[in-house]
């Protein structure tokens, strides 16, 4: 069941699209990444989610209704401009904004408490904001938006602005609350982290959803029926040997073997290729090469036509 | 709901909490008890006599301005312009004209003198003067009544009916013989402090109500905040959250200011004036105006007139009207301006950014304190009339005219009209503000501002 979906949403400024037609779905209980180059109108929908600004047409829905106000208080939402009251007490701080989720003073102390322990953070409860570390400002905004316990997290860049130990802390952070039922979408430039985390992709670019679904299938339909071959022996040119309709892509040596990538026309097999090297040479690996998520981002970005498969 | 009070609730909260708020609290009363207390501090001790020229043309009050211990009456019998010109040379501190009139009993009085006239004198005058025209009247309803027998005596009536009001205007009298209006009127001077006392919250609070939406843009945390509660919510708390703390300093002021004066008053009259003097001091800071008793029981007690001078001539001012009409204002001034300096917190990045957009804000409100000059000579006039009723203007000009007395239909207008003032800017300021806490390091100009504006939604 999708927690989350939009169907044809569009904003508009004054000179520009921020967003055309978009519609996104996301099935609960899965972490939904949102990608796309800078200013493709990324966090013009995230903001959109959230209600901070209203789309000019399409429809939004919530766990099976249409968005509404109220549902604030199951979204938790980590903004890429993110920041805190300098002057304030973390303490005091959490808990305003705690509060600010629909939390009760009593309900929103006990679960500080909780987090507060967990973090190691206790001590910094009657610090000031200025007095913190970036790293440590982080933490606690992090702790504020799943605080209240939401059913959709959202995150906006969550990885920019912390060190590798941290990122890393963050991430199991946010496996945990997957793991705790929560479904979690997230916007990044980390294709890395994409591959890692996400079930489900949507990229944006030049707002239009220009690629979306299964990670593993967007994969799939990507792959070029390319393959790596490791071998060795013969010292004769692979290029003598296959079909002009294999294209070599690469050729390489180090000490112990030949490494080639190559493509495969679209109707031959790995078999296919296997069959011309084994009278040949002596075959110690054969991969197909899976294109990573950053490729796909580079190749549905710079050549937005060749990506209409979906 | 519950949400917004969240807001107003930390607004208030860290706010009130800071030292600058604290010494405010404590400077504001210590100087404005000074300005109350030191002319009262000098009033009683000025023991030089003076004296008063009367030229008296009605004939009314010949020989009624009884001498005091400090001051003397003399009677011209002489034209104004031979005693005018000849009151330079005689040393005398003021000189009292009472124009002839036809028909009504006088009830103007000019006021000639070389300086500034010294405030129990001129409300010695006064007081006189209306207890003699007041006699006057009573005698000829008296008569009326006995005349015509079939009316019931109602004493409230006929007290309501001779109740006079004398209006003294104040005139400097120049070596080269040149006039020029002064004023040491007291609602004018009430007018003013009340008039600049508006001016100085909105630009204080307004202020603090757009650096604390910067701070919150500068800090990043406004997008944090909007996820959980509109926009335009955070707006009005911010506004309303930082209102009641002008409204809490405020109320701190005047409690203090008055235990200030109550004692420092009571330490510098004498033990005799003491009680009379803290009693009067309580009835004036309540605005309780007895309409009747008092005018009989008008004392013209001489040796406590330096406190009761002022305290009398405070009396004359309608303080209900005056004070329900402040806090309209300021309340209302307040917010419409809060609502606009909340714009340009949001459409800007820092500070610095703000110049160009204040402008125009601080532009209405200045002008306000400029005309205050003009107001003051004319406060039915024209000019003073349109600046009272104009919003961006009215909160300031219309204070400082109610002391001289104002239409209540014109009060009303200029009411409902800076209440569409306010509303008018806050809906305009929403718009800015909504699509400006979202604007990162852009360079906004008032075309900016105007495509804003024009945003659905």
């Amino acid at each position: 069941m999708d927690i989350f979906s939009a169907q044809g949403v569009s904003k508009h400024y004054s000179n520009h699209f921020a967003l055309d037609n978009v519609s996104i779905q996301v099935e609960e209980g899965s972490i939904f990444g949102l990608l796309g180059p800078n200013g493709a109108g990324k966090t013009t929908l995230l903001r959109i989610i959230n209600q901070i600004i209203a789309p000019d047409s399409g429809i939004l829905s919530f766990e099976g209704h249409p968005l509404v106000p109220n549902d604030v208080s199951h979204i938790g939402y980590l903004p890429e401009e993110r920041g805190l009251y300098k002057k304030m007490t973390v303490g005091e701080q959490a808990l305003y904004l705690a509060q600010l989720k629909g939390l009760t003073h009593h309900e929103a102390l006990k679960r500080l408490n909780f987090w507060f322990d967990k973090f190691e953070i206790k001590s910094w409860w009657n610090r000031k904001v200025e007095e913190l570390s970036k790293g440590m400002q982080q933490k606690v905004q992090f702790m504020i938006t799943i605080i209240h316990e939401p059913k959709l997290l959202i995150f906006d860049e969550p990885f920019s602005g912390f060190d590798p130990i941290n990122a890393n802390l963050l991430k199991e952070e946010i496996l945990s609350q997957q793991k705790n039922g929560a479904t979690i979408i997230f916007s990044t430039h980390n294709m890395a982290s994409v591959e890692e985390l996400c079930d489900h992709i949507a990229l944006i670019n030049h707002s239009k959803v220009v690629l979306s679904g299964k990670v593993h299938d967007i994969k799939k339909t990507f792959k070029t029926n390319t393959f790596t071959v490791s071998f060795n022996g013969n010292k004769d040119p692979l290029c003598t040997l296959l079909p002009d309709s294999f294209e070599i892509l690469e050729e390489n040596q180090d000490s112990d073997h030949r490494h080639a990538q190559i493509k495969l026309p679209p109707e031959s097999t790995p078999n296919d290729l296997l069959g011309y090297m084994l009278p040949k040479y002596l075959i110690y690996a054969i991969n197909e090469v899976i294109p990573s998520m950053n490729d796909i981002f580079i190749q549905a970005v710079t050549q937005p036509l060749s990506v209409t498969r979906n | 709901m519950r949400k917004i009070l969240l807001i107003i609730q930390r607004e208030y909260l860290t706010r009130v909490k800071q030292r600058s708020f604290i010494v405010m609290t404590i400077l504001g009363p210590l100087l404005m008890a000074a300005t109350i207390v030191i002319p009262i501090y000098l009033a009683s001790r000025t023991n030089e006599v003076k004296t008063v020229a009367v030229l008296d043309e009605t004939g009314i009050f010949n020989q009624k301005f009884k001498d005091s211990d400090d001051i003397k009456f003399h009677y011209l019998i002489s034209d104004i312009n031979t005693a005018k010109s000849n009151f330079i040379k005689s040393g005398d501190h003021a000189l009292l004209y009472i124009p002839k009139t036809e028909v009504t009993l006088p009830t103007n009085a000019l006021l000639y003198a070389e300086n500034n006239v010294n405030i129990n004198v001129k409300n010695y005058i006064k007081n006189v003067m209306g207890r003699q025209i007041e006699e006057l009247k009573l005698e000829a309803r008296l008569r009326d009544l006995q005349t015509d027998k079939k009316e019931p005596i109602v004493v409230e009536d006929i007290l309501r009916s001779i109740k006079t009001t004398v209006d003294i205007s104040t005139l400097k009298i120049g070596k080269n013989g040149i006039e020029s209006k002064s004023y040491t009127e007291i609602s004018m001077v009430l007018g003013m402090f009340a008039g600049i006392l508006i001016y100085f919250f909105i630009f204080m609070f307004g202020s603090q109500v757009m650096r604390g939406v910067i701070e919150e843009k500068t800090s990043r945390i406004v997008e944090v905040i909007i996820s959980s509660i509109k926009p335009f919510q955070l707006m009005m708390g911010k506004i309303i959250g930082v209102g009641l703390v002008g409204l809490t300093q405020f109320l701190l002021w005047v409690v203090l200011t008055f235990g200030i004066v109550t004692v420092v008053t009571s330490t510098i009259t004498s033990k005799s004036t003491q009680k009379s003097t803290t009693e009067q001091m309580i009835g004036n800071q309540k605005a309780i105006q007895p309409v009747l008793s008092e005018d009989l029981s008008k004392q013209d007690d001489t040796s406590n007139q330096g406190v009761n001078g002022v305290l009398e001539a405070l009396n004359s001012v309608n303080f209900p009207v005056m004070i329900g009409a402040f806090l309209f204002f300021f309340i209302f001034g307040y917010l419409m301006y809060a609502a606009l300096f909340a714009a340009i917190g949001g459409a800007v990045d820092s500070e610095a950014d703000t110049q160009q957009f204040m402008f125009p804000i601080t532009i209405p409100l200045i002008l306000a304190i400029i005309m205050s000059q003009f107001i003051i000579q004319d406060p039915g006039g024209a000019v003073s009339f349109w600046f009272s009723i104009i919003p961006l203007t009215s909160p300031v000009v219309m204070m400082i005219r109610i002391p001289f007395g104002v239409p209540y239909l014109e009060i009303v207008l200029s009411m409902v009209l800076l209440i569409l003032g306010f509303l008018g800017t806050t809906w305009l300021a929403a718009k800015i503000y909504r699509t400006g806490i979202l604007m990162y390091g852009k360079k906004v100009n008032y075309k900016e501002l105007w495509k804003w504006i024009k945003y659905k939604n």
